[in-house]
């Protein structure tokens, strides 16, 4: 059992570490979140009166390696100026020469903790959100490749804000389909759940199967595409889908039959969690999650376009429907009129058949 | 097209077919059809537009819907009052009931259809 005195030194041993800002325009309130390279501080802006969040990179992390990455992110985010990304206001250089910059200080509450409460549509319409700023992420060139639940934060008036962009990768870099360097992610992931840096790049369960067997070449917008498929897999099921292959010399499993098909080894198809879950859902998920880029959505667009199409219901290009299927969906889509008339015409034939008696 | 409009056009088609159907309901009225037909379809037109400037304000499927019953409902009572001129029966269930579900059907087609002032064209 913790005693007072052992809360004060646990709060003294914390106010130790946190950086010095003196000569900057910053002011430390308080510790937010402890990543893998960086720490995140809620401070005060004495020139703007306003509080920001300051990542700084760890003291232990401090290496001209994490310096120039955390750079890169700050230059990244600078250059992605979307309400779905958090903006950057200010990079600097602390006293102890560890780099740091200023961003807006998000306030919400991580996905991973909001989407078990909502009803599916809502998280549907969540999702659309997330893929928003992911897609223009794209349309940059830039690749987030850490997508995941707790990378995505919901603001108290619905907002959805993508975080973490520390190991995104602009298409000009190595490390990216396309890329112009030498590969720099040969090496597989470590502790599941776990975002590293270096030659480590995402989270296990979330993570394209390429981008986790180090294939660097193959890694672009379509393995975003698996991560988004993958938080979609998490919002339908309640939990992260299973490990993906994360050894390089493993073989890639490939399944017989109509489905699972493009679902990766270890991953239990999303109806067999949630026996009631559409199957159109149901294979948008799959898609997203295809093992091959090649049968995943081209697009991160047309992933949301189908998830989009699903909550209007329409019809959802990964999933073919027959006659029934169609009825079906039709039957669904406009259930109200079609109440509505068959009410009528039961009413009419009550009264037709009560003036008769 | 706008929401009044789109009210206009459908509780006049509804109300065509509401005062249509009366020849199956009370074949009794035939004799009569003609004015029942423009009677209804005007009664349609009026709801309609109820419902439709209630949908220009408020985006509400379920209170579109019930706003069109009740408005189906009042107006199909007061035809309702007047009574048969050959017999001197009253119908009120035979009008008011489907008169109410008719406005319930334009209710909903005004909330579903048609363009809010302001919003784009599609």
């Amino acid at each position: 059992m913790k005693t007072p005195s052992d809360d004060a030194l646990d709060r003294l041993r914390e106010v130790t570490q946190w950086p010095d800002l003196s000569g900057t325009r910053y002011e430390l309130v308080g510790e937010v979140a402890r990543g893998g390279m960086g720490v995140v501080y809620r401070a005060r802006d004495r020139e703007l009166e306003r509080d920001v969040a300051l990542k700084v990179i760890a003291a232990f992390a401090a290496d001209p390696d994490t310096t120039a990455r955390l750079r890169r992110e700050a230059r990244i985010l600078a250059h992605l100026e979307h309400p779905g990304i958090v903006p950057v206001h200010d990079v600097g250089e602390l006293p102890d020469g560890r780099v740091y910059y200023a961003m807006k200080l998000v306030t919400g509450e991580r996905l991973d903790a909001l989407a078990a409460g909502l009803p599916l549509r809502e998280r549907l319409r969540l999702l659309l959100r997330i893929c928003e700023p992911v897609a223009f992420a794209h349309a940059h060139g830039v690749i987030h490749r850490d997508l995941k639940p707790e990378n995505v934060m919901v603001g108290p008036f619905g907002e959805v804000l993508v975080l973490d962009w520390g190991v995104a990768k602009h298409r000009a870099e190595p490390g990216v389909a396309g890329g112009s360097e030498a590969p720099a992610l040969a090496a597989p992931v470590a502790a599941p759940g776990a975002t590293a840096h270096g030659t480590v790049v995402g989270t296990p369960a979330y993570m394209a199967p390429e981008q986790s067997r180090g294939e660097v070449e193959r890694v672009d917008a379509r393995s975003d595409v698996y991560a988004l498929g993958a938080i979609l897999y998490f919002m339908l099921a309640g939990r992260a889908p299973g490990r993906p292959l994360v050894s390089p010399e493993a073989p890639t499993r490939t399944w017989a039959g109509p489905r699972p098909a493009d679902l990766g080894p270890g991953i239990a198809a999303p109806r067999e969690l949630v026996p009631g879950l559409p199957r159109a859902l149901e294979a948008i998920c799959l898609k997203a999650m295809a093992v091959e880029p090649e049968r995943r959505y081209a697009a991160v667009t047309d992933l949301a376009s189908d998830v989009g199409a699903f909550l209007e219901g329409e019809r959802v290009s990964a999933y073919p429907e027959g006659l029934l299927g169609r009825v079906r969906r039709f039957a669904v889509k406009y259930r109200t009129p079609i109440l509505l008339v068959l009410a009528y015409l039961v009413m009419r034939v009550v009264l037709l058949l009560v003036a008769r008696v | 097209m706008n929401k009044p409009l789109v009210g206009i056009v459908v509780g006049g088609i509804v109300g065509v077919f509401d005062g249509l159907s009366a020849l199956f309901s009370a074949p009794e009225v035939a004799p009569e059809i003609a004015g029942i037909i423009v009677g209804s379809t005007f009664k349609g037109v009026i709801v309609g537009l109820i419902a439709g400037f209630f949908a220009r304000k408020v985006n509400s499927l379920p209170l579109g819907i019930a706003v069109g019953l009740a408005a189906g409902l009042a107006f199909a009572y007061l035809i309702a009052m007047s009574p048969d001129p050959t017999t001197g029966k009253h119908y009120y269930w035979e009008i008011m009931l489907p008169g109410s579900l008719a406005g319930a059907i334009v209710g909903y087609a005004t909330q579903r259809f048609g363009r809010r002032p302001g919003e784009a064209r599609a």
